[in-house]
């Protein structure tokens, strides 16, 4: 791998479609035609502004501006909503214990606003139109103030209406005070987003009016065929019956896909390409952010091993990984050491590969690296679905032989009959067998068992010990029910150690190792130790042929808020009822992600929470006000969102 | 057609009482929508003179409850042989299912026929999608209607399109040229290809065979009561 990568001219332009290609087509139209010889290409090429992404803009005080303005990157011109006249808008360098002010004019003809992602601070400059402030009027100046209490790599962006979706975000840097535990020599934000050339609201309409319009991977006469083949009619009929009968497609990956995006890095196309430049020996910190509205990404830099730092702005132990998966709005640092003489593709493919973005890292801007090929698309097994373990086997790329399929009718009861038993029997069977996928320290058993370890308090309620996750089955809630949430998981899968779909078998495969979220402990001991006093249980539902999202069934606006206790400690358990990855962003306070370690809990603002799983949080209720908790995905947020409301006194 | 006209006035007034809530923001994940779908366009290639058919619904509402109208038309030679018209009140019941009640007008043939309407209308397991109508009109006269559409994917965009139509009267109407029983029976297979998810030519085969009362009357009137019809048109929504 790494030879090719010495002397690497080679831009392998055929993998890329001619769609793709013309989505890629760059702002200023420069003309990358097919036939021209790679080689020529390379050579033609120098940094140009717009390879280079964002300015930085350092200091206390800022003065931003949100505008319109007019970006081509797929060969139409079409208006952006933009921060300080770029996308992304400028980084933002601040130093942890300072006080910074940002004062920020809307010039747009709607309200505005900007929410500082991920960053602790009042309620009352969050950003949050609403429940934090009034928002931005049109041409007026709100000023932010607060105090900087954090270092590491956060982002930020409008909280108003879909002005995100089409560019109002960017990247923030905050140089910690002491020194900083991770070496390096020199640091690159890289921002990964979608641009769709149709406005945010003709999309969300589209999806309205025909859930699968982006989707142009379904089943085919073609797959059936194949399917027959390969196991015959009775085993192609079996397997098929339970996505027919359930009206569902495994072939659901993203909502939105290359079809309408354009996927950028540091706001440069895949064509042009964002470039970071690299001296011999140096120790290179990439700051990823996922500014995407839609788009999870799969992350990899071929032939660099990547060294896990932080995710959220928060150092962790170090990892070494290959790949990792970076949901919206998540952030991962990585620490990369190239070679002399080497330049290397950082490549981001979306999770359901309908597309990529694509950067440099080289000593000139003259020297490439060759584009790997996307992965293949993934398809959902019934695992996914929250539905018996088996389903496993033919989430990875459909490779299960399709034996134990007997498994089927159980889930499908599963699905109509909450807490059936023989469905959880089965899969708690299956997880016996599987045992090496879904590490079976999480399992609802294994965690009983572990009950006579835990502290009284924690016993005493049943609750499961702080950093190991909940003990406590899930139930659904009658408002779960009804025409608006179309599956309930009822053996949710509890697998942290899972690299998630499409990503499960990249080990074994290609000798890649993929970040998952077990392997995030946090660099520093866990600062509140207490035990939760109580569990707070929510599930992600929805009804993706209607297109409707929300939280327990029930959608924002009809929703009471969640009211918790100023000084408590709680646990949330996310239960996701859906076939869909949702991050969850909780504002003002730390979601403490339990992966198995009490000493080492680590801190996240925003928790991918895969499809038909189950995910426990700590959270220490340490912010009084008025907080935004939601998905991030930017159509499942107008639903799937609640308020927390933190106050002085026993919450009710 | 004053029938139709006051159907929709009465229909607005409904509209307006469903979705005039509270004049609170934060309806943002439920924006009030709008949809027309031109399902069958097209020419028919018949015994004797060729027609235009349109089969066409539109909607505009909301997530769980819309005003949705079906129109059903048939030309021949510039005039309107067929025309009908439904105004019905839709709301969601099931995941996949919604319930729609409301008023069905038969403006041609002479004489019009006005209905009263139950459909369930939905997708079925293994993607069936099925449009069942109960029609009652005065002098106790019901009709069902039956519909059902599949969808088999040769390519992401080329599509190949079964469907299946059957009506069923209670009692004879001779004015109308319906039989009591099973009236007729209408087959296609339209295969189209999607320039984009919103637009769609297609060519097909279309057959249909009327039974009993209704093959009676059909045949006394001079025309076909069965025939294979090759047919070319377009499906578009937006």
């Amino acid at each position: 791998m790494k030879a090719s990568n010495k002397i690497s001219p080679a831009l392998e332009m055929q993998t890329v479609s001619r769609r793709r290609f013309v989505t890629g087509v760059v702002a200023g139209g420069s003309a990358i035609g097919m036939g021209i010889a790679p080689q020529l290409l390379a050579a033609a090429k120098s940094v140009t502004n717009n390879q280079q992404g964002p300015k930085t803009l350092r200091g206390r005080q800022f003065d931003l501006s949100i505008d319109y303005l007019p970006v081509n990157f797929t060969g139409r011109q079409r208006t952006a909503t933009t921060i300080n006249g770029s996308l992304p808008g400028s980084v933002l360098r601040w130093k942890e214990g300072e006080r910074v002010t940002l004062r920020v004019t809307n010039n747009l003809e709607h309200d505005s606003s900007i929410h500082w992602h991920g960053i602790i601070l009042p309620t009352d400059m969050d950003g949050v139109p609403g429940f934090s402030f009034d928002g931005i009027k049109p041409g007026e100046t709100f000023e932010y103030q607060f105090d900087v209490n954090q270092s590491g790599t956060y982002w930020y962006h409008s909280h108003s209406g879909f002005q995100e979706q089409t560019g109002a975000y960017g990247a923030i840097v905050i140089e910690p005070k002491e020194t900083d535990p991770v070496a390096y020599d020199r640091d690159y934000v890289v921002m990964l987003s979608d641009w769709s050339d149709t406005p945010p609201e003709k999309n969300y309409a589209k999806l309205k009016k025909m859930g699968d319009y982006f989707n142009f991977r379904e089943r085919t006469l073609g797959d059936l065929w194949q399917d027959i083949k390969d196991k015959g009619v009775s085993g192609a009929w079996r397997e098929r019956s339970m996505w027919n009968k359930a009206r569902m497609s495994d072939r659901d990956i993203a909502d939105v896909t290359g079809y309408a995006y354009t996927y950028l890095m540091n706001g440069v196309t895949p064509s042009e390409g964002w470039l970071g430049l690299f001296k011999a020996g140096e120790k290179v910190r990439l700051r990823f952010v996922n500014s995407a509205a839609m788009t999870i990404f799969d992350v990899r830099i071929p032939g660099l091993k990547m060294t896990v730092v932080a995710t959220d702005g928060q150092n962790i132990k170090p990892v070494t990984i290959d790949e990792f998966r970076i949901s919206v709005a998540e952030t991962y640092d990585v620490i990369v050491e190239p070679e002399d003489g080497c330049a290397y593709t950082v490549f981001a493919q979306s999770i359901d590969r309908s597309g990529y973005t694509r950067g440099t890292l080289s000593q000139s801007a003259d020297r490439v690296a060759e584009i790997p090929n996307m992965d293949p698309a993934p398809i959902l097994g019934h695992g996914d679905m929250g539905m018996s373990m088996e389903g496993m086997d033919h989430s990875q790329h459909a490779m299960g032989d399709g034996s134990s399929m007997e498994g089927v009718d159980h889930s499908q009861h599963n699905m109509s009959k909450p807490a059936a038993m023989a469905g959880m029997d089965h899969s708690m069977h299956q997880m016996d067998m599987d045992a090496p996928m879904m590490g079976m320290d999480h399992s609802q058993h294994q965690m009983s068992g572990m009950r006579t370890m835990q502290d009284q308090s924690a016993e005493e309620k049943n609750l499961g010990k702080a950093g190991f996750g909940t003990a406590t089955k899930i139930t659904h809630v009658k408002s779960e029910f009804g025409p608006h949430v179309d599956m309930r998981a009822d053996s949710p899968q509890r697998g942290l150690d899972d690299p998630g779909i499409g990503l499960r078998q990249h080990q074994a495969l290609y000798g890649r190792k993929v970040l998952t979220y077990a392997d995030i402990k946090n660099y520093y001991p866990t600062l509140d130790t207490r035990q939760p006093s109580r569990e707070i249980e929510l599930h992600l539902t929805g009804n993706m042929h209607r297109y409707m999202w929300s939280m327990n069934g029930i959608k924002f606006k009809d929703a009471a808020p969640v009211l918790l206790s100023y000084g408590e400690r709680v646990r949330i358990v996310i239960v996701n009822d859906t076939m869909m990855n949702h991050p969850i962003h909780l504002h003002g306070m730390w979601s403490e992600l339990e992966t198995g370690d009490p000493e080492y809990i680590p801190r996240k603002h925003t928790i991918n929470v895969q499809p038909g799983s189950q995910v426990s949080y700590l959270v220490t209720a340490d912010a009084v006000g008025r907080w935004a908790y939601h998905c991030h995905l930017a159509f499942h947020m107008p639903g799937m969102f609640r308020e927390v409301r933190v106050t002085q006194g026993e919450a009710k | 057609m004053s029938v139709v006209t006051r159907t929709l006035s009465r229909l607005t007034l409904i509209l307006c009482a469903i979705f005039s809530g509270p004049a609170l923001a934060g309806g943002m994940d439920d924006p009030l929508l709008s949809m027309v779908l031109l399902d069958q366009l097209e020419y028919r290639d018949a015994d004797g003179h060729d027609p235009l058919v349109l089969q066409a619904q539109a909607w505009v509402g909301k997530d769980l409850n819309k005003i949705w109208l079906k129109a059903e038309a048939e030309r021949v030679d510039g005039k309107t042989e067929e025309a009908e018209l439904q105004a019905l009140y839709s709301r969601a019941i099931a995941r996949y299912w919604d319930i729609q009640v409301g008023l069905r007008s038969d403006i041609d043939p002479n004489p019009s026929r006005n209905w009263g309407v139950l459909a369930f209308q939905g997708l079925a397991p293994y993607y069936f999608e099925i449009d069942a109508s109960l029609f009652l009109r005065e002098g106790g006269h019901a009709a069902l209607r039956v519909e059902a559409e599949y969808e088999i994917l040769l390519t992401q965009k080329l599509i190949l399109s079964p469907d299946l139509e059957i009506n069923l009267h209670s009692k004879n109407d001779a004015a109308s040229g319906v039989g009591s029983g099973l009236s007729d029976i209408e087959a296609g297979l339209r295969l189209r290809y999607e320039i984009r998810r919103e637009f769609a030519p297609y060519v097909g085969v279309n057959w249909f065979k009327k039974y009993g009362d209704t093959a009676d009357f059909t045949s006394s009137g001079g025309d076909a009561v069965e025939d294979w019809q090759a047919v070319v048109g377009l499906r578009a929504w937006y």
